[in-house]
């Protein structure tokens, strides 16, 4: 009985660590960028096909992939910013219209990467083995690729927090967040700081993508789930708020893995029962002002 | 935003709207059954398109939920089908996704517009994922077969729906509940203080619109013979209303109808030619309409109207 309550809080906590880090890219397009990007997901499907394709094909070490797909990703959403978004804002009259026309540019956005992905790799379900051995957590047995995927996912984290908090970018970054018109006056190259923002967004997509390929199977279709996730996520820990996020995706996986052990058809069901709770009682989140 | 008050230009569209009425009616005399199928699926993709306008327009809130409104009806014929007359399984099936709106709206319409975005496309999920868990679990069947009618019913039925539709939505646009909505998408809280009962108002419009789409859900999927949660809450079908309004322009009322009829073609046509790419260069066309033509079809048609007309005083 209580290995068997570890193992589901383990479990819940590993899944957690993954959906946090997507969690803080989408959090940093929303929060900054007001992008409410729904082919976010999309780009963490781009990360693990290409680790699975590189892996399969040259016998690449995914870690080693995490350093090319990263910077890959970081470029395209820098430039989606620099191009799109950037004309949209440009000529949408309002803050709220010009979210709207970007939420559903993204849409578009997702039909057109993950077609090009289907017609690329195929649509059919893809995995390798890496690290695969068992690891003993409590008592509870774990393969040891997921530690390593949770131990990455807070490294990550922690170190975008501390870039955040400490250097120059970083508070340009939270004068953006806060008031993108005053944070121009002030001196910040604005389309610069929300480009940059996009392609953080992207960067943290990517590497989820890799780490999540390590220890579960990956498909051309699979961004969307995690899209959905993902803005759970947001919603529940707070818009624009790192640690909410890491709560968040903690919180997100706990209740995936409990639901998953009672009821695995109705997961995603749950999920948007909680983020459709939270809407209606706390629309701020669980960290937001 | 200017309510043209009805003059002869006025008269004229009318006029012409009742001339393609008349053709189309006659069409299952002259028309070959593949013509009459593609109508059928043009005045679908219109109908969804109208009343997805009808309350998303005018308010500005972006609703994704049309594919949960439709789905709502298909699921209503196929359970129904079997035991009731069609007239009534189409009025049940409109009624409940009436209900449905009436029910979503009152909860979510507060939300923020783009928080009542994902709410409303949460909205399909939820209602597919609820299914198909229900049928996997105790009925252990996934889909259903829906009784079949034939093409000519289908197409007049549908002829029916969207001539009532467009009805309602031309008569709410004129009275003084059109211009409430328009004043709510302005301004919310000034259109409140002037003493528009804001949330009853968009509470009801949203249902209207989801009663429209649930009446097509219900007849068209006589069409679709076998269905399962998956084809009946296939969340495209949120998506092809916004994207043929904005496609042809949401400033007059004719736009989105026109982005509607372009669309369902240009669909149609690359199902036929590009099997494999259909749902890529569907995107590609989404990104662009958007970031290109902000006032679609009708707005690009304006923008060079104008510039004629000032190259010819510049001749004279």
């Amino acid at each position: 009985m209580i290995v068997q309550i570890i193992d589901v809080v383990v479990a819940g906590l590993l899944l957690g660590g993954i959906y946090a880090l997507i969690s803080v890219g989408l959090s940093l397009q929303y929060g900054v960028a007001r992008v409410l990007n729904v082919a976010h997901g999309e780009f963490m499907m781009l990360g693990a096909l290409s680790t699975w394709a590189l892996n399969r094909a040259y016998g690449l070490n995914p870690l080693i992939c995490m350093a090319a797909c990263g910077p890959i990703a970081f470029v395209i959403g820098y430039v989606l910013h620099r191009t799109l978004i950037k004309r949209l804002r440009s000529f949408s009259p309002s803050a709220a219209v010009f979210e709207g026309n970007s939420m559903l540019a993204s849409f578009g956005l997702l039909f057109i990467i993950q077609n090009i992905a289907s017609i690329i790799w195929g649509t059919e379900i893809k995995a390798y083995t890496f690290m695969a051995y068992p690891v003993s957590v409590l008592g509870a047995l774990f393969a040891a690729n997921r530690l390593v995927t949770l131990a990455f996912a807070v490294v990550i984290g922690v170190v975008f927090y501390i870039f955040l908090v400490r250097t120059r970018l970083g508070k340009a970054i939270r004068a953006a967040a806060q008031d993108p018109t005053t944070a121009g006056l002030m001196g910040v190259n604005i389309n610069q700081v929300l480009a940059l923002c996009f392609g953080f967004g992207a960067l943290m997509a990517g590497l989820a993508g890799v780490l999540v390929s390590m220890s579960y199977p990956v498909h051309t279709t699979m961004g969307f789930e995690y899209t959905i996730i993902t803005i759970v996520v947001v919603v529940l820990g707070g818009l624009g708020s790192i640690p909410g996020s890491f709560i968040g995706g903690f919180i997100l996986g706990l209740i995936g893995s409990i639901v998953t052990k009672i009821e695995p058809g109705l997961s995603l069901a749950a999920y948007y029962l909680i983020f459709m709770l939270l809407l209606w009682i706390k629309p701020t989140g669980l960290m937001g002002k | 935003m200017n309510v043209r008050a009805t003059t002869s230009k006025g008269l004229y569209s009318w006029g012409f709207a009742i001339l393609v009425f008349i053709v189309l009616a006659f069409l299952p005399l002259y028309g070959s059954v593949y013509t009459m199928i593609l109508m059928t699926a043009v005045i679908m993709y219109v109908a969804l398109t109208v009343s997805w306008v009808m309350f998303s327009g005018p308010t500005g809130n972006i609703s994704l939920a049309p594919a949960a409104f439709l789905g709502v009806g298909i699921y209503t014929a196929a359970v129904l089908g079997k035991t009731l007359p069609m007239p009534v399984v189409i009025v049940i099936g409109a009624l409940a996704s009436f209900f449905l709106a009436l029910l979503v709206g009152a909860l979510t319409l507060r939300l923020r517009g783009i928080y009542f975005s994902i709410f409303t496309f949460g909205l399909v999920v939820l209602i597919q994922q609820l299914i198909l868990w229900y049928e996997v679990r105790f009925t252990h069947t996934r889909g259903r077969f829906v009784v079949v009618l034939d093409n000519t019913t289908i197409f007049y039925v549908m002829l029916a729906i969207l001539a009532a539709l467009l009805v309602a939505a031309y008569l709410i646009r004129q009275s003084k509940y059109g211009s409430a909505l328009r004043s709510i998408g302005e301004d919310e809280e000034a259109s409140a203080h002037a003493g528009v009962n804001v949330t009853v108002l968009k509470t009801i419009m949203f249902g209207v619109s989801a009663l429209f789409m649930g009446a097509t859900g219900a007849i068209m999927a006589t069409k679709w013979t076998y269905i399962d949660p998956y084809i009946a809450f296939n969340p495209l079908f949120s998506f092809m209303p916004v994207l043929m309004a904005i496609f042809g322009g949401m400033g007059t009322f004719y736009g989105p109808i026109l982005g509607a009829v372009v669309f369902a073609y240009l669909e149609e046509l690359l199902i036929t030619q590009f099997p494999y790419y259909y749902m890529l260069i569907f995107g590609v066309i989404m990104v662009v309409a958007i970031a290109y033509m902000p006032d679609g079809l009708v707005g690009l048609a304006q923008k060079w109207r104008k510039r004629a007309r000032a190259e010819n005083h510049a001749n004279t």
